[in-house]
């Protein structure tokens, strides 16, 4: 096992972790910050981010509105005080990533140019064509090279933080080439790790997001946020899941049924118009959309293909130069991965798994209850998402909590010495466990891919877009059984060189955790609201529910849910009204 | 799931360096379906026939770089590599030509981190603009300028197709040097004077001898090899005028 | 990281698979490109043949003859002919490759490859006729 130290360790190399990097190595040179990332930070699924990043820099713009559309598009379940500051830095934050040299669309007199966004009443979304995420991403990273403060560890795996009196004060991981184990200590810990869409079958996420840090934070006694509101995106194509980015929609694309028919205005979004019009229609908010595609596929309205029913993305009115202009990566990824030309054809297209608006609790400096711990980007809840995030606003989330959690966390950290005797037995005890659990060969005849594939199911049937207490709770003790099952996965691969095997039995203990905290949350949550519909209780409930949920994990390994109240700063709940 | 028709070999290159000093080939039997790609014909190993073989992979939509392999001889992603459109008999999988091999068909990066560092792909100024001042203007023609070179997911098929990288490793290579390109060419910067010096060295720019392979290699259309012949034209130009006695310095 | 030495754990042993010699007969381009490389040893060839030519030219009217009848043998004359199907081959490729290098702007738009490329063909072709005609009529 080999000792290493620093100030500041951020966990996750994409968006929000590179940008907290580099909050640290600007505001407090002499830190030490690491990065430490089961991936090459280039390969982060922020990259992978296709429509824009929201920020009001428009006249005729302003930030209250950005705030009342992202608090009224979350369903109210939005921390005020967090949206206020959110869109207050936003326009900053994007200027800085414009003056680091990321290669925002244009307008003709050089200024950025904006797009419309789902449930955006203005226009203010900066985009980069449709690939926004892998540019502000790889413009992170190679300006992150030019900080020689930053460290990086990468392809090293997380496996547990290490907690000592009341503070987490580093991690162990293992170095994926060598199978080596690494015991970091740190004056404070950044979870930057993304989501867990990878709880789910069918997901616009990428392999990686198995949501590690949640599970890693939960475990080590932080409590998890709203874990019940999934975002289902209205578009992402059947079988492979991939994301057909919103921008198809607000460039002017059509959501058609099988009879060719805009069905969106049935459920009371609006009037068809052959333009788009904002906060309407196909810019609804995703929560909307995606409900309204199970109404449709009630009523027999939806195409049945070979991976499940569908309905139609309809872009060809738009012609080819502004398809190719605007949205060249849709076009792309129709031809390659499905052999169609949205030029000449329409796309097939269905609700998948996109992000978790929930997350390791954190206030709005990215600070978790915990000492010592802070999480931003997708791995945190700092509540500007509330029950549905609208597109174009995480991107953004990702710069300006990042930024706060890496002033917060080097403000917080100290200078740090060698890790104490204590950190040291602990991470001597997480060597030994991993090397008796898994290379030596314990465990019996479940295999991970089959576990993996029950915990799909059960999720997709339970806690897809719309809910029943009685599916939640039969899911709760399917989760439960898969837990006991967990330790009798055997691994064919007992190597300790890039063993790509124990990863994914670690990832797949990570997700089974998260599965319950989701259910566990949804089966408590008896309302709807945003995008956590319970057919069983069909209405918002704000006498009851106008709180968070936060999941802790107990002794027994089962979550336990408490609530904790909604702040409301300026804009008292309301109804949600799109198209009216 | 539609009903299995047949199925496919893959022969994978193992190599396991604690068990093995050479690599081996080891033969799959996989389900051949029309809309699976060489990535999930691999996953399919993973999962149901044999835990042990390694590989990274992970968005599946040909933009985070991670899943280059050697696919029947050619360098491809392989989430983007249909079994459909490879020739009849066994697919051959390798790792990525030309890298070290770590284990299986994971190959050795680091060489290609230390190059990309080394070129500065970041913005130089000479002084920076404040916040408070805005964005630098930049018309959508000067984005043009760029914009292709930009477009670099380094998934490093191109050094995999380069020959010259193969026979002299310490070639900083296409994607590091298209990079250097995207940087130079974007009317924000003024760093292209640095980045001149560190790519007429040894080790740059003129070890090329322009096979043009990397260029068809790459699956963003992003052509290293036109940003490295661009470069040597300026670079030779610069040269030119410092020979002029009233050229510049 | 020798080939030879023992996996030891946490100390990689990584594969390096040596480039063969024959490396550019792999593929086609492959030998393509080589073949391009090679062909510029035929550009030296002529070369050296039109040096030669000035150098026989400068040393009177009977060197001038002397190196003229020895051009007309069965060797040269071999040589001359492969020099100059190697030099087209070398020509043609590297005009093809031209779009790549020269990127021309008018009015902030890169004009099209093929326009550069067929530039480049138009010049050379006029430029051949020209020295065509000089060389006839006299």
């Amino acid at each position: 096992m080999d000792l290493f130290s620093c100030d500041v360790l951020v966990v996750g190399g994409g968006g929000a972790g590179l940008r907290a990097a580099i909050a640290v190595a600007e505001s407090h040179p002499r830190l030490r910050v690491a990065v430490i990332s089961k991936v090459y930070p280039m390969r982060s699924h922020t990259v992978s981010a296709e429509g824009g990043a929201a920020a009001v820099i428009k006249a005729g713009d302003s930030q209250d509105a950005h705030a009342y559309d992202t608090i009224s598009g979350g369903d109210w379940l939005c921390d005020q005080d967090a949206v206020e500051a959110f869109v207050r830095e936003a326009p900053e934050e994007m200027l800085r990533l414009e003056h680091w040299g990321c290669p925002w669309s244009r307008e003709p007199d050089g200024h950025v140019a904006v797009r419309p966004f789902g449930g955006m009443k203005v226009e203010r979304t900066w985009f980069a064509a449709d690939k926004t995420g892998f540019h502000m991403l790889h413009t992170l990273f190679q300006t992150s090279l030019k900080y020689d403060a930053i460290q990086r560890y990468d392809e090293c795996f997380v496996t547990r933080l290490l907690v000592d009196e009341g503070r987490c004060q580093g991690l162990v991981a293992i170095e994926l080439a060598t199978g080596k184990v690494l015991a970091i200590a740190a004056g404070a810990v950044i979870l930057c790790t993304g989501g867990c869409g990878k709880v789910f079958p069918f997901t616009t996420n990428a392999n990686i997001k198995n949501g590690d840090g949640m599970a890693l934070a939960y475990r080590a006694g932080a409590p998890l946020k709203d874990m019940e509101f999934v975002q289902y995106h209205p578009t992402g194509l059947p079988f492979t899941g991939i994301l057909i980015t919103e921008a198809a929609r607000s460039e002017g694309g059509w959501l058609l049924n099988k009879d060719g028919y805009r069905y969106l205005q049935d459920y009371d979004l609006g009037k068809p118009e052959p333009r788009p019009v904002l906060r309407s229609m196909e810019l609804g908010p995703r929560d909307r959309l995606s409900q309204a595609f199970v109404k449709e596929q009630e009523k027999g309205r939806t195409i049945e293909g070979p991976y499940g029913h569908y309905v139609h993305l309809d872009v060809r009115h738009l012609g080819e130069k502004l398809i190719d202009r605007k949205i060249p990566f849709v076009r792309e990824l129709c031809l390659k991965y499905m052999n169609i030309d949205p030029v000449k054809e329409m796309i097939p297209v269905r609700p998948v798994v996109h992000y978790m608006m929930g997350g390791i609790s954190t206030d709005i400096d990215g600070a978790t209850p915990l000492a010592g711990l802070y999480a931003a980007g997708e791995a945190a809840c700092v509540s500007i998402n509330g029950a549905n995030r609208l597109g174009s606003n995480s991107l953004t989330e990702c710069l300006v909590f990042g930024a706060r959690a890496g002033q917060a966390a080097a403000e917080g950290a100290g200078q740090r010495g060698e890790p104490s005797p204590a950190l040291v037995a602990q991470a001597q005890d997480e060597q030994r466990r991993i090397e008796e659990r898994f290379l030596h060969g314990t465990g019996g005849a479940e295999k991970i891919a089959t576990l993996r594939a029950e915990m799909h199911q059960t999720m997709e049937a339970s806690a897809g877009i719309y809910r029943t207490e009685s599916t939640l709770k039969e899911a709760a003790g399917t989760l439960e059984g898969l837990q006991e099952r967990l330790p009798d996965v055997a691994l064919d691969d007992h190597s300790h060189t890039f063993n790509t095997e124990l990863t994914a039995a670690l990832e797949l203990s990570y997700m089974l955790d998260l599965a319950q905290a989701i259910v566990q949350s949804a089966l408590e949550r008896r309302e709807s609201r945003g995008s956590h519909q319970r057919t069983d209780h069909p209405g918002r409930d704000d006498g009851a529910f106008l709180k968070h949920s936060l999941a802790y994990r107990s002794a027994d390994g089962r979550p336990r849910v408490e609530y904790l109240p909604v702040k409301i700063t300026r804009w008292p709940p309301g109804q949600r009204v799109y198209g009216r | 799931m539609p009903p299995t028709v047949t199925t496919v070999t893959l022969d994978v290159a193992r190599y396991r360096p604690e068990q093995e000093s050479e690599p081996t080939v080891q033969s799959y039997e996989v389900p051949f379906r029309k809309d699976w790609v060489v990535l999930d014909a691999l996953n399919y190993v993973k999962d149901q026939l044999d835990g042990s073989l390694s590989f990274r992979w992970s968005c599946r939509m040909g933009v985070c770089g991670s899943c280059g392999m050697t696919v029947n001889g050619q360098p491809r992603l392989t989430c983007a590599a249909f079994l459909s459109a490879e020739p009849s008999g066994p697919i051959r999988v390798e790792p990525l030509r030309y890298f070290p091999v770590v284990r299986d068909l994971v190959v050795d990066i680091t060489d290609f981190m230390r190059k990309l560092k080394k070129v500065k792909p970041w913005i130089v100024r000479n002084e920076e603009k404040p916040l408070a001042e805005g964005e630098y203007r930049q018309t959508p023609d000067q984005l043009d300028a760029y914009k292709q070179f930009s477009m670099c997911i380094n998934c490093l098929l191109c050094y995999s197709a380069c020959p010259i990288y193969g026979l002299e490793p310490s070639f900083i290579g296409p994607a590091a040097i298209a990079l250097a390109q995207r940087y130079n060419m974007d009317s924000r910067d003024e760093g292209a004077r640095e980045r001149l010096q560190i790519l007429s060295e040894h080790d740059g720019m003129w070890q090329c001898t322009f096979v043009g392979e990397c260029t068809k290699a790459c699956p963003k259309h992003v052509d290293p090899a036109g940003a490295i012949q661009q470069y040597k034209l300026t670079s030779a130009a610069h040269w030119f005028k410092t020979l002029l006695p009233w050229g510049m310095k | 990281m020798s080939a030879g030495s023992h996996y030891t754990p946490y100390h990689p042993r990584w594969y390096r698979r040596r480039v063969s010699v024959w490396w550019w007969l792999q593929s086609r381009s492959y030998t393509g490109f080589v073949l391009r490389e090679l062909t510029s040893v035929f550009v030296a060839f002529f070369a050296l043949i039109l040096l030669g030519e000035v150098r026989a030219l400068g040393q009177g009217p009977d060197a001038y003859a002397r190196f003229l009848a020895r051009l007309r043998s069965p060797l040269f004359v071999t040589l001359d002919a492969l020099s100059l199907a190697f030099l087209l081959f070398h020509s043609i490729t590297w005009f093809n490759l031209a779009p790549t290098a020269m990127v021309v702007r008018v009015r902030g738009k890169r004009v099209p490859g093929l326009v550069i490329a067929g530039a480049n063909y138009a010049a050379w072709i006029v430029l051949s006729a020209a020295v065509a005609a000089i060389v006839l009529r006299g």
